[in-house]
């Protein structure tokens, strides 16, 4: 028996994408984007603040991080609520000696949890990204629809209820999407969106509800990819989140800059053995002249002043 | 039936086997290969292999993939150019038609272009022989549409064969393949007609399974690559060997990995004695010079046995 037809059939061989949420689009022949204050580097730096619920499902898988041993895993449970007591303070404590501002991706159920963390975003003037409900809870191809706009609703609304802010940022949990995912957040208002990695710079897409923003967000330059699961060292981690900026800051330049982003765990970054470590990389970015430390939406906002068709 | 050897090589030692020369006299050919590739959102899924861990759409991947199109090709040529490296493209020929300015760029090079399929999200397991030719027509048709080339090499797409692919391989012209990793110089291999050689193509230094399977850090992977390099220039002193570094854009491209890239590759570029080529020219000369002695040596030492 040999394979079935479709298989030699190519229905989507064509020029660009495979998919009409983006366009296809060489780097080389992008439209420069000046940030302000002719900066050659924007960082966008993300904790993600997240709830993994003990009774976590494999829906359809779990999210890194999750429950590993039968029910109840309180050692993965607790080592992940560590995170949100304490080592959350101590990266806090970092960002604000180096004068960074940050935007929080944060699970609705942390609010809900832990109003008290909301307050120390909100003094600092940083941003709030919707996580989506809690860790538990992903969204994935074949979802019933319903079900998932229920969801976004559930994360949109208690993030704005509980901090007050408009909310305009969206990462999925495990950056894990259906195929309504887009249009279901920009009907929320979402207008970004952090899951697709497809560049260094944003660009737009396509949703039933009009047009919205991928920010990409970086997979690999995150202490949970770098030292959870690829399980390099503290230094290989520092030395990563170095060469990344390094490699950025020399190709960008005042009038075409570049986007560098760290998302950080507390749960794992915030380890006594671990933040000075990240303390330093943080250290060695601060250090250069013309690194303009901002949230997702005012990266956004500069984007789209100056981007259109190049 | 499932056999348990191949039946593509004979058992021939690293030892005693006819001196391989390289033009110039060099000790080494280098050539890098880059693999372009297509990674369909939401193919039909293959009996014998998904193609995303995920239920479509699955977002890290696929957008990582487009991020070495989109990003990372660009900074991997730019390396490349930097020090002379012609790239021998292991290619998805569908990426002609989603893509035709990264082909025109490596046009405009001189780089090769072998073939890696239609698409990496498309296995060749179950195909019947009418389908397995299906693709290879297509291949052929494809690059020389766009490049005006005729490929030379293959790579099975997403590393998927039928027991009869190289013999189809070799029917329809094909010179060399890179789906043979147990040796480190060229070797002729057994098909049912024409002459037909494999070509180290080197899966330990590929940049997909050093960083995505061994999980290693960037510095590490210039360390692994200087490495192979000096032990392979060492010992082709007595005979020639081949040094292949296989690539993906999305993997070696990215900002935290570039350098370890450009390091390995001013490394091995500063030595003399080193063949800067691509595997069009390796499998030429080896088919013109070497090729003859082989067979002669592999059947006396089957003889002598």
């Amino acid at each position: 028996m040999p394979l079935p037809d479709e298989h030699l059939r190519y229905p989507l061989r064509r020029y660009g994408m495979d998919q009409d949420w983006y366009d296809w689009a060489l780097q080389p022949e992008r439209k420069p984007v000046a940030w302000p204050g002719g900066a050659r580097i924007a960082l966008w730096l993300v904790p993600a603040l997240e709830f993994f619920p003990l009774n976590q499902p494999a829906k359809p898988f779990k999210a890194p991080g999750g429950m590993v041993t039968p029910y109840p895993d309180l050692r993965h449970y607790t080592l992940r609520d560590y995170g949100n007591r304490v080592g959350v303070f101590r990266v806090f404590k970092v960002l604000d000696r180096l004068g960074i501002t940050a935007s929080v991706a944060m699970n609705a159920k942390v609010a809900e949890r832990a109003p008290f963390l909301v307050e120390e975003v909100n003094r600092r003037g940083w941003e709030i990204i919707a996580y989506g409900v809690d860790m538990g809870r992903l969204h994935y191809g074949g979802m019933d629809i319903e079900e998932e706009t229920a969801l976004i609703k559930d994360s949109v609304e208690t993030l704005r209820g509980v901090s007050g802010q408009p909310v305009t940022g969206w990462l999925s949990p495990a950056k894990s999407e259906s195929m309504n995912t887009l249009d279901l957040v920009a009907a929320q208002g979402i207008e970004y969106v952090c899951d697709w990695i497809s560049d260094d710079m944003p660009f737009p897409l396509r949703t039933k509800s009009g047009e919205i923003h991928s920010l990409p967000l970086s997979h690999e330059i995150s202490d949970q990819m770098i030292l959870h699961q690829y399980q390099h060292s503290e230094q290989d981690f520092v030395d990563q989140v170095t060469d990344q900026f390094d490699v950025l800051y020399r190709e960008a330049t005042p009038e075409d800059g570049r986007i560098m982003t760290l998302t950080i765990h507390p749960w794992m970054s915030g380890q006594p053995h671990r933040i000075k470590h990240l303390e330093r990389a943080l250290a060695h970015i601060m250090g250069h002249d013309g690194v303009w430390s901002a949230t997702g939406a005012e990266i956004l906002a500069a984007y789209k002043t100056q981007a259109g068709p190049a | 039936m499932e056999k348990e050897d191949p039946g593509l090589y004979d058992y021939w030692p690293y030892v005693n086997r006819p001196k391989i020369t390289w033009p110039g006299g060099a000790r080494l050919a280098f050539w890098v290969a880059p693999n372009i590739e297509y990674y369909e959102l939401d193919p039909p899924a293959n009996p014998s292999r998904k193609a995303w861990a995920r239920p479509a759409p699955d977002v890290v991947p696929y957008a990582q993939r487009d991020y070495g199109n989109r990003v990372g090709h660009w900074r991997m040529m730019e390396i490349m150019d930097r020090y002379g490296v012609r790239g021998s493209v292991s290619l998805n020929v569908a990426v002609c038609d989603h893509h035709p300015e990264i082909i025109d760029a490596c046009k405009e090079r001189g780089w090769e272009f072998f073939s890696h399929g239609i698409y990496n999200t498309r296995y060749c397991y179950g195909m019947d022989e009418a389908q397995e030719r299906a693709i290879i027509e297509d291949a052929f048709e494809t690059v020389e549409k766009h490049t005006a080339q005729k490929i030379a090499g293959w790579l099975a797409p997403a590393l998927t064969h039928t027991e009869r692919t190289m013999d189809l391989l070799a029917e329809y012209g094909v010179k060399y393949t890179c789906d043979l990793f147990c040796d480190d110089q060229p070797q002729p291999v057994k098909v049912e007609s024409g002459r037909f050689i494999s070509i180290p193509y080197s899966l330990e230094m590929n940049d997909i399974i050093v960083y995505n399977v061994q999980r290693q850090a960037p510095r590490r992977y210039a360390e692994m690559l200087k490495a192979n390099f000096d032990q392979l220039y060492e010992e082709g002193a007595e005979s020639g060997t081949v040094m292949c570094i296989p690539l993906h854009a999305y993997a070696v491209g990215t900002p935290h990995r570039i350098d370890a890239f450009a390091e390995a590759l001013d490394y091995i570029t500063s030595h003399d004695g080193v063949w800067v080529t691509t595997g069009r020219e390796i499998a030429d000369y080896y088919l013109e010079h070497h090729y003859d002695d082989a067979v002669s040596a592999i059947a006396a030492h089957n003889a002598g046995r």
